[in-house]
């Protein structure tokens, strides 16, 4: 059963005026709506839920990359949509990571309630607070983001790669994300023979 | 089994000689490891005060691979995922889109779903009871016996799908084809044996003295923590909690059929080996009922599309009971014949978070025992 979210963004309203949290309407049959929650409020909304509205169940966690922010409010629609249209034209749209979370409750058996986050860019601001401490099921599919998406979760006890290995240095869940020919490419002296052999001739007409 | 067997500097516990920790490294080519998976384990004599599961040895992207082509394509791959149940993995890929895109299931189809899920659940268990037995030293026996009747469900499974295990059989609105003649036959005969077996096996386990001291009151952790953790599936009911989502959000016509939902009472491994047993027999009850009722009508949604099949705009999180916990797919469309972003909840992975806090403390040879209890295929695990 989809949660009643206007019920529970008047509460988290009413609990914490201060936190940054807007509606997103997803305009798919399925209708599950999201919260779309700042960074920095994170942590303080996860813990009302957890505690004051009993979702005591993360079951999923999901980074999404978005080039193109455009795209993303139209997924999740924004409440107000001719205010985004301006300063999206003016300033050059600058796209982000989003990590959205599933919750569900085990007492009241609703759910689920999505959770949006997004960070500031795709290189440098892609910091989010981890959830781990509230729900630890966070654990292992936060730390897959970071390994295929890039996203640092801050306060996360053991943030390494979980599926890709440790010397790996890009993120392949990205959608710009260019596979190399060969993943264990070394150069070798074997390399450097081949190099000096098509630099031997002046190349022909044919290359 | 034990290979970079150097001891440890232990700069923390002071002392003599007799401290000194030892690192082993658990697999990745061991068989009691269920597949390529490898565990980090720091030992103090026979008892673990660390471990640190390593991941991805099987992992070739099925997210972004799935992202590269039309939803329909993405249907084969689910069958890799957990490749011991390979028609709840399609069940679970097809409710998902249909949530996204609003499609509707003809009656026939979702029986025909719920046949298919639950012989599935079935030949998980019993391979699940014969592997349980070999990572405690029975080797062979009782997995001979759970694989003669895993048999004969596969069998079915290749006379209507065309393979033993990779199935590629459900569509989005339904399923590939129609039961083929005789079929259903088949399926009852299969069901009025399985009780017997099930007797059978339980005589051979249920008394069983090493299974009685290998697996009890080995690996419980408080049911809040299993809860907060996000372990679902038997492991979750093992511990007491009801939660199946057959009956929480009946998905499909679950709402339909009388059956019960099995609990344990301590959590440890025992209960989650028996609590399968009484789920295989609530299996049964539920395929006698599907049987029954099976109606005439179409196998698939005749509005559904196969080609150029383009979702509306919009997000769906989906989940089934998977026979090993909650599997969820979540599906982004941007309007185009491909997925923008495709998900795997893989239960078999999350379960995998609270590995380490049920070991601690407990000697080497029991993180075998759990780590079986746990049933992980890595096909889904490093996805």
């Amino acid at each position: 059963m989809n949660p009643d979210v206007d019920t529970i963004l008047t509460r988290l309203r009413g609990a914490l005026p201060d936190a940054t949290v807007e509606l997103r309407a997803n305009p798919g049959p399925a209708e599950q709506h999201s919260l779309l929650v700042a960074p920095a409020d994170l942590p303080g909304v996860c813990r009302f839920l957890h505690d004051e509205l009993r979702f005591d169940y993360l079951s999923n966690v999901t980074g999404i990359d978005w080039p193109d922010p455009v795209l993303a409010d139209k997924v999740a629609v924004p409440e107000d949509d001719e205010d985004s249209g301006d300063p999206g034209k003016a300033t050059e749209p600058q796209g982000f990571l989003e990590v959205v979370y599933h919750l569900y409750s085990h007492p009241d058996r609703v759910g689920p309630l999505v959770l949006r986050v997004r960070t500031g860019d795709r290189t440098d601001r892609v910091e989010i607070p981890s959830v781990v401490s509230i729900w630890r099921s966070a654990e292992f599919q936060e730390r897959e983001i970071y390994d295929l998406f890039g996203v640092r979760f801050t306060g996360h006890p053991d943030l390494r790669r979980i599926l890709m290995w440790d010397e790996f240095v890009d993120h392949p869940m990205r959608k710009d994300y260019v596979a190399p020919d060969d993943f264990e490419y070394e150069p070798t002296p074997h390399a450097e023979v081949l190099e000096r052999a098509r630099t031997h001739y002046p190349a022909t007409e044919k290359d | 089994m034990i290979s970079d067997a150097t001891p440890l500097s232990a700069p923390t516990l002071e002392g003599t000689d007799d401290d000194q920790l030892l690192r082993v490294s658990l697999g990745p080519q061991h068989p009691s490891t269920h597949g390529v998976f490898r565990m980090n384990v720091v030992l103090d004599g026979e008892t673990v005060v660390r471990l640190k599961p390593v991941f991805g040895y099987l992992h070739r992207n099925h997210e972004k691979i799935a992202e590269g082509g039309p939803y329909l394509h993405a249907m084969p791959y689910t069958d890799r995922l957990d490749y011991i149940c390979p028609l709840t993995n399609n069940w679970a890929y097809a409710l998902s889109v249909e949530k996204l895109a609003g499609i509707e299931v003809p009656e026939r189809a979702e029986y025909m779903r719920v046949i298919l899920a639950e012989l599935t659940r079935l030949i998980n268990h019993t391979a699940f009871m014969g592997f349980i037995l070999g990572d405690m030293g029975a080797w062979g026996s009782a997995l001979m016996y759970a694989f003669r009747e895993r048999e004969k469900i596969l069998d079915l499974f290749e006379d209507l799908t065309g393979a033993r295990m990779m199935a590629n059989f459900m569509r989005f609105g339904g399923c590939r084809y129609d039961l083929p003649e005789g079929w259903i036959g088949q399926v009852s005969r299969i069901i009025d044996d399985y009780g017997p077996f099930l007797d059978e096996m339980e005589q051979l386990l249920i008394g069983n003295e090493i299974l009685l001291a290998r697996a009890q009151d080995v690996g419980q952790l408080p049911p809040e923590q299993l809860v907060n953790g996000g372990v679902t599936g038997p492991m979750l009911r093992a511990a007491g909690i009801s939660y199946d989502l057959r009956k929480v959000e009946p998905y499909g016509i679950y709402d339909r059929f009388d059956f019960r939902i099995p609990l344990g009472e301590k959590g440890d491994c025992y209960d989650r080996i028996m609590i399968r047993f009484l789920e295989m027999r609530e299996s049964l009850k539920i395929l006698r009922q599907a049987i029954d009722a099976l109606p005439e009508g179409d196998f698939i949604n005749p509005k559904a599309k196969l080609r150029n099949f383009k979702p509306p705009v919009g997000d769906a999180y989906g989940r089934i009971e998977g026979p090993k916990g909650e599997l969820g797919f979540h599906l982004i469309s941007d309007g185009t014949t491909d997925p923008y972003r495709f998900r795997v909840r893989a239960p078999s992975f999350v379960n995998l978070t609270l590995l380490e806090d049920m070991c601690l403390g407990l000697d080497l040879a029991d993180v075998v025992i759990i780590l079986g209890s746990i049933d992980i295929v890595l096909g889904e695990v490093d996805r």
